[in-house]
């Protein structure tokens, strides 16, 4: 193993601020009020369903918009494995795979049956998925249980918050790994000319299947965590719309060439979405839907799409200072 | 199951039919032509739905002059959006692919935008109002006659949409459009004006469904995705693109919905999605798609 | 011994048959053309080969193995590969990557990275590209575009290659560079079917043409005989002759 790579200066300079973020979040929830835990559990929380969602449609080029189904799925295994009354069936981690494995499975069946056709038939499926889930968990609160909603054990902000933390590493460190491996060559081929890639032996079908599932692993074990916190789930409020929009708008906006735009992104519109919620109700959603809409028109690469310009221009200022010094 | 149950059944399957008809085949003009997935069609039916209510309520203008407004100012809508919005992404767009791909998301965007509007003007309650709702008697048994004016319109409109697209000279533009826009384009055709045009034209089909639908069922600004993805599944069923296949496909999906409807109202469109997965697996092209 | 062959190959696209009842077969070692007409349904054999499109009746088989039913990826591994009439290369992607796919994915078994970058250089070296695979390919010129997809297709280590037009677009020069790439692979031991226009290419490397017309075969035989053919002189040239005489 060649040893230099590893201590190259922008190794050791991104290493030391991946961990003094880290260790800035491992602090934070012992200073901070019960309330600004909170958003920082909605903030980890789109973080992980926006790098999860780039994971497979960042380079696919196939736009999935069932983030909220999976995100559902996970709560109610959670609410079903987890509950209040009479108690946890299992321990909390066995409870939070459990919740991934399931969305895992159910994006094979989807994967399987949608991902052999054109692009466009995949996007109709999951645009349907969440409220097709919606209503089934629907009839079966209303008809079968007579009560809706299914309430959970709870857990506190705190401990939310690091287990959340936990996860969030792991998403990343599984996009990146992805990325640099076969399986993300493979992908970005497809995105780029599925044909082609067909052609020069790729199982595109298995690709393309796999690279999905394991993203709604992780959107499966994100709601296996925010159900225990919520305290409670119910057909409405586990598939929301705004849980398959946001970490569409935040991994355009943030852009998804390079792993930290999603981050960035989710980080920027979570705390705007918190804050903004409880102020301006309708308007809020109203002006990110209008970002959606010019972000994909003027600015297709997101903010990280800048940073070659940036470099660039910025290059070149500094090229003219020094010309201009001399 | 007595003989009243089964016409009921089917004259209602049939007016929801006609109703998933003109959403249905709004939408697949919109993708087959213009190659747009509208995804925020749903919401434009709400709107409609919702400015018919307002009409009615508070200016006591009957649905049916409604819809000789809301018609044209869709098809207004529909074509402005498209010849700014869409027709940016087109000429911006590196490939057909990505723009169908940006399409899809900027359409995702217009749901959010105008779902929010609706909320912002008129809630999220669900509300009615009632018009003709007098009785008529077909085959023994009793109709609200504004359920049968709605289905007489949007079968009218269905059968003058497809002798139009089939006669006209516009409409032999529009299924060149269809079969191969690129080369319409080269033949003479008018991208920039036919592409907008048809969308506007999707819009207005939306609108008059819009428009029916309120006459018959209560309004609700959260209905929309449902009538999305009904549209979605009839034109998935019918073939992407294929006007009689929406035609068709939406009376199918009327009394299949009404048939689940009699036994569990709740898993209607539970029932369509599953049938759509089932067709998926067993028919991708759709059953009178072009292969 | 024919390492590809057809038996009344058909293909229908709605009411149309591209390609009608073509009996044709490809020996191990040869370097074939296939020549004809726009329209004669060429490429659409191709695609048949390759799988891009399922035959509509009629049986393929490849060393043996019938071709019908398989998938893409399936017939690439087999040993099978080609390029694209229309280049399809990937085009955000550096020269090596798109190489590096090939050198992936079109073996049958699972290759080492180490092994797939030799394969991917190697592949790189022999169309004469090592200089460029770092570049992004949309930024290279049409003949290095071509290029990559040959070595691209190289890197899957197939024992058949397909060429669709890998001349169309380039220079006389650069022409016959091309035709002593071509060469140089069948001297590797990978036998050659192209479809071509460029004539000079056709009858310079070609020991057997095959002649399509409306999808059907009207002709076979060696470069020689198929110039003094009349039937194919009379579809090159049109009605002209036939009103003439």
């Amino acid at each position: 193993m060649d040893i230099s790579k590893f201590t190259s200066r922008k190794f050791l300079s991104v290493a030391g601020f991946i961990l003094a973020i880290l260790a800035f979040l491992a602090i934070f929830p012992l200073y901070g009020s019960n309330s600004e835990v909170g958003v920082g559990v909605i903030i980890l929380m789109y973080v992980i369903l926006t790098v999860s969602w780039v994971m497979f449609s960042g380079s696919t080029g196939y736009m999935s918009l069932a983030v909220a189904g999976f995100f559902g799925i996970g709560q109610y295994v959670a609410a079903f494995l987890y509950p209040r009354d009479p108690g946890p069936l299992l321990p909390l981690p066995a409870v939070i795979i459990a919740g991934g494995l399931a969305s895992f499975v159910f994006a094979l069946v989807v994967g399987l049956v949608t991902l052999r056709l054109k692009g466009m038939y995949f996007a109709i499926f999951t645009f349907g998925f969440a409220v097709f889930l919606g209503s089934i968990m629907q009839y079966y609160e209303l008809q079968i249980r007579g009560r809706r909603g299914i309430n959970v054990f709870p857990i506190s902000n705190q401990t939310a918050f690091y287990i959340l933390i936990v996860v969030v590493v792991l998403t990343l460190l599984t996009a990146y790994l992805i990325r640099r491996s076969r399986l993300g060559l493979a992908m970005q081929s497809i995105g780029e000319n599925e044909d082609a890639a067909a052609h020069m032996g790729v199982n595109t079908t298995m690709v393309k299947v796999m690279t999905f599932a394991i993203s709604a692993f992780f959107m499966g074990v994100v709601g296996a965590i925010m159900a225990p916190k919520w305290q409670s789930v119910d057909y409405s409020s586990a598939f929301l719309l705004l849980y398959s929009f946001m970490p569409v708008l935040m991994a355009i906006f943030g852009g998804m060439r390079e792993l930290y735009g999603p981050v960035i992104g989710a980080v920027i519109f979570a705390y705007t979405e918190r804050t903004l919620r409880l102020q301006f109700p309708y308007y809020y959603m109203l002006a990110f839907g209008i970002a959606l809409i010019l972000i994909i028109i003027y600015l297709p690469g997101g903010l990280t799409g800048l940073v070659p310009t940036l470099k660039d221009k910025l290059g070149g200022v500094i090229a003219r200072l020094r010309k201009g010094g001399q | 199951m007595s003989s009243e149950t089964v016409v009921r059944v089917i004259v209602s399957g049939l007016l929801n039919g006609g109703v998933y008809a003109l959403a249905a085949m709004g939408l697949t003009i919109q993708y087959g032509v213009a190659r747009v997935l509208n995804l925020s069609h749903g919401e434009f039916i709400v709107v409609a739905a919702w400015l018919t209510w307002t009409f009615f309520t508070r200016l006591e203008i009957n649905p049916l002059v409604s819809a000789a407004i809301t018609a044209p100012f869709f098809l207004g809508i529909g074509f402005l959006i498209h010849r700014t919005v869409f027709t940016t992404l087109r000429k911006r767009a590196p490939s057909p692919a990505a723009f169908e791909g940006n399409s899809l998301l900027v359409a995702f965007g217009f749901l959010y935008v105008v779902q929010n509007i609706a909320l912002l003007i008129w809630g999220g309650v669900p509300r009615a109002y009632y018009w003709l709702t007098g009785g008529v008697n077909i085959l023994g048994v009793r109709f609200a006659l504004n359920n049968v004016i709605a289905l007489a319109v949007a079968v009218a409109l269905g059968v003058a949409f497809f002798v139009f697209v089939n006669r006209s000279r516009l409409g032999k533009a529009i299924r060149a459009a269809v079969e191969d826009p690129a080369t319409a384009g080269l033949m003479g055709i008018n991208i920039n004006l036919v592409l907008p045009l048809v969308f506007g034209l999707g819009a207005l089909m939306a609108g008059v469904a819009g428009v029916l639908l309120s006459m018959c069922y209560p309004i609700s600004t959260f209905m929309g995705m449902n009538y999305t993805i009904i549209a979605l599944v009839v034109v998935a069923l019918g073939g992407l693109g294929s006007i009689p296949g929406g035609f068709i496909g939406g009376f199918i999906l009327g009394i299949v919905g009404s048939i689940v409807g009699q036994l569990e109202s709740t898993l209607t469109l539970s029932s369509f999605y599953a049938l759509l997965m089932i067709l998926l697996v067993a028919r991708p092209k759709g059953l009178l798609g072009k292969s | 011994m024919p390492i590809l062959e057809g038996q009344d190959v058909t293909k229908y696209f709605g009411g149309l048959a591209a390609v009608s009842h073509v009996d044709f077969h490809v020996d191990q070692g040869e370097i074939v053309g296939l020549i004809g007409p726009n329209g004669a349904g060429k490429t659409t054999l191709f695609n048949l080969i390759s799988a891009a499109f399922p035959i509509s009746s009629g049986e393929m088989r490849f060393k043996g193995h019938k071709l019908n039913g398989l998938n893409p990826h399936q017939i690439c591994k087999l040993g099978v590969s080609r390029t694209f009439q229309q280049t399809k290369i990937f085009t955000n992607m550096p020269v090596l990557q798109n190489v590096l796919v090939g050198a992936f994915f079109g073996t049958p078994t699972r290759v080492s990275a180490a092994d797939a970058a030799r394969e991917a250089s190697q592949a790189l070296e022999f169309v004469g590209l090592s200089a460029m695979s770092a570049l992004p390919t949309k930024d290279l010129t049409l003949v290095n575009q071509k290029r990559t997809e040959l070595a691209r297709a190289l890197a899957t280590r197939p024992e058949l290659l397909l060429l669709d037009e890998l001349m169309a677009g380039l220079t006389p020069a650069e022409v016959s560079e091309s035709m002593e790439l071509v060469t140089r692979i069948r001297d590797k031991g990978i036998t050659v079917f192209m479809v071509e226009h460029v004539m000079k290419a056709i009858m310079g490397i070609c020991g057997r043409i095959m002649v399509l017309h409306h999808g059907e075969k009207i002709a076979e035989g060696t470069p020689q005989e198929i110039v003094a053919n009349k039937k194919v002189i009379e579809i090159y040239l049109g009605e002209e002759t036939r009103a003439g005489s």
